[in-house]
């Protein structure tokens, strides 16, 4: 892809965050902001596309590393975000 | 093998990204509301496992055995840590969380670097290796930024901001030879040791930029170095040439930012301003009604207590850091109970920065099964403070300082604050005398219609409603 089309990628992006997020109330900031954290976890995949492409201990070990540390971001906070909203509920 | 052709085909592999995309808007979506929230959550990550799942598919991708030790290590210390940590603690793990997605970022910005100059190939082109050190920089901000934030709020480290003299020159030259050596490299020079001393350079001024914040103001801290996360993630997709993580990165550098802004807006102060540091800095001058001279403060006892709150006709808790360091979010949530079996109306007043992130009030209070209507926000529930009976303070302090109002040499001067001043009576609940994060004078202990009760706020708490009881 080339870098305009992926500019232009990186704009529309950005106009669909401000968009879906600006309308969270001030109740549910903690589990947006951890949501958002974990989805922000994908760098794992960055780790997924170079670790079949390096060569030599030092890179893989990096980027098992890198992976680790994704996995740690995406596993561990989508499961703290469901334990949060878990308590959300209203008593009937 | 047409089937693996078909699936490996870079078109499907898009394709399933976009269906990902969508997931995750969807789910984000859903997160406006807390009857949808938690499905919002579920559907954002099973976007998250297409999007893996399509990226293992690429043929380019090897190595399985590796990949499968990271996901298993990644897994075996994010599920538990995820699972077993308290309500209370929930600040610190999102610092960490967000700390490690920032390491990631730098490890494969690292990586992805060394890897074109071992292929002998030279630098990369310039709008990969722009976005490869701009993720560097950002990533190793983030990560040892977090990693400082997880340090304070732990208490490892001193909550207290924590400056140097000539704190914002390091800043500056950190920053500055982070740059420089970009530069030096965009300009041709092929070194790794260059680039170690980028991501060092990036890792000092993390710290740097971290420690001199007081405990306040961690909420913002925490949301901006998400923010951060989520932008390097974004130039590591354009380096790598790949659209979920631009996309996915930038839908959370656009949330972080404006959690940010807002955070900023309800403590009425610039981003710029709490980053220079200092809020809460030690040399606090004191202003027109803080001379020094010592007040008298009224002291109260829970039997006290208990009687004003049975016969009020209406009470408004405003919570604070103090319920959650005292875990007294369900014993507060058993004294509301027997007080509207009574007949008495209690609601919570929240204060966006209360506690150490937005929500956290709103998360403790969730987690004792307090119903979400009864938790009002700041400005739904000031205009009811005059016509409050009793407002119990419990370990909230700063956002409840009337100085913020009154005293134009506060610190904290210009802040919207929750009004429990204009309430009847005011209760606090409070360890001792000790002033707040901030490390600010609060004129509201010495109103003649405030009473203190000092204590543990759970053990307090637990006192009064023995005391209603008996009543």
């Amino acid at each position: 892809m080339d870098l305009l089309t992926e500019l232009t990628i990186l704009v529309l992006a950005a106009f669909v965050g401000f968009e879906v997020i600006s309308k969270v109330p001030n109740t549910l900031h903690t589990p947006l902001m951890s949501a958002t954290n974990a989805i922000h976890g994908i760098v794992l995949l960055g780790g997924l596309l170079l670790i079949g492409e390096v060569d030599g201990f030092l890179n893989k070990l990096l980027l098992v590393i890198a992976i680790a540390f994704g996995t740690i971001n995406i596993v561990g906070g989508f499961l703290v975000t469901d334990r949060m909203l878990e308590m959300f509920k209203r008593r009937d | 093998m047409y089937t693996a052709s078909f699936l490996q085909d870079p078109d499907f592999i898009r394709a399933l990204y976009i269906v990902a995309f969508a997931f995750f808007i969807y789910g984000l979506h859903e997160l406006n509301h807390p009857r949808t929230a938690r499905r919002g959550n579920r559907i954002a990550a099973v976007g998250m496992a297409i999007a893996v799942a399509a990226t293992l598919l690429i043929e380019e991708v090897g190595n399985y055995g590796l990949i499968a030790v990271g996901v298993a290590i990644g897994t075996a210390v994010g599920v538990p840590a995820a699972r077993s940590v308290k309500m209370t603690a929930m600040p610190q793990m999102v610092a960490l969380f967000n700390g490690v997605g920032g390491g990631a970022v730098a490890l494969i910005s690292f990586v992805e670097y060394r890897r074109t100059l071992e292929l002998g190939l030279g630098n990369p082109e310039l709008d990969q290796l722009i976005p490869i050190l701009f993720a560097a920089i950002i990533g190793s901000v983030s990560f040892w930024g977090s990693n400082i934030a997880f340090g304070k709020l732990q208490e490892i480290l001193p909550g207290r901001p924590i400056q140097l003299p000539g704190q914002q020159f390091i800043n500056a030259g950190l920053l500055a030879v982070a740059i420089g050596c970009s530069i030096a490299i965009a300009a041709g020079t092929e070194s790794q040791g260059l680039f170690i001393v980028i991501l060092v350079a990036a890792a000092l001024l993390g710290n740097m930029f971290v420690l001199p914040i007081g405990g306040a103001d961690m909420p913002v801290v925490i949301s901006l170095l998400n923010a951060f996360t989520g932008l390097s993630a974004a130039a590591a997709g354009i380096a790598l040439d790949n659209v979920a993580l631009i996309v996915a990165g930038m839908l959370v550098g656009a949330s972080g930012s404006i959690l940010t802004q807002q955070m900023a807006d309800a403590m009425n102060r610039s981003i710029a301003n709490i980053f220079a540091g200092g809020f809460g800095g030690v040399s606090v001058a004191p202003g027109a009604g803080a001379d020094g001279e010592q007040k008298p403060v009224r002291s109260t006892d829970a039997a006290d207590v208990a009687i004003q709150l049975a016969y009020a006709s209406k009470v408004v808790v405003a919570p604070g850091y103090g319920m959650a360091v005292a875990q007294a979010q369900h014993t507060v949530r058993e004294l509301a109970d027997e007080l509207e079996k009574r007949g008495i109306r209690v609601d919570y007043a929240i204060h966006p920065v209360a506690g150490r992130m937005p929500g956290h009030m709103n998360v403790l209070l969730a987690e004792a099964d307090v119903p979400y209507d009864h938790l009002k926000e700041m400005d739904e529930i000031n205009p009811e403070f005059p016509q409050t009976d009793v407002a119990l303070v419990i370990g909230a302090n700063d956002v409840t300082n009337p100085a913020a109002r009154e005293n134009e040499g506060s610190p904290i001067y210009g802040m919207p604050i929750l009004d429990v001043d204009k309430a009847n009576q005011v209760i606090v609940l409070k360890r001792s005398m000790n002033t707040g994060f901030a490390g600010i004078d609060n004129p509201l202990f010495y109103n003649d219609n405030t009473a203190l009760l000092f204590g543990d706020a759970k053990e307090s708490v637990a006192a009064v409603l023995a005391e209603v009881k008996e009543l």
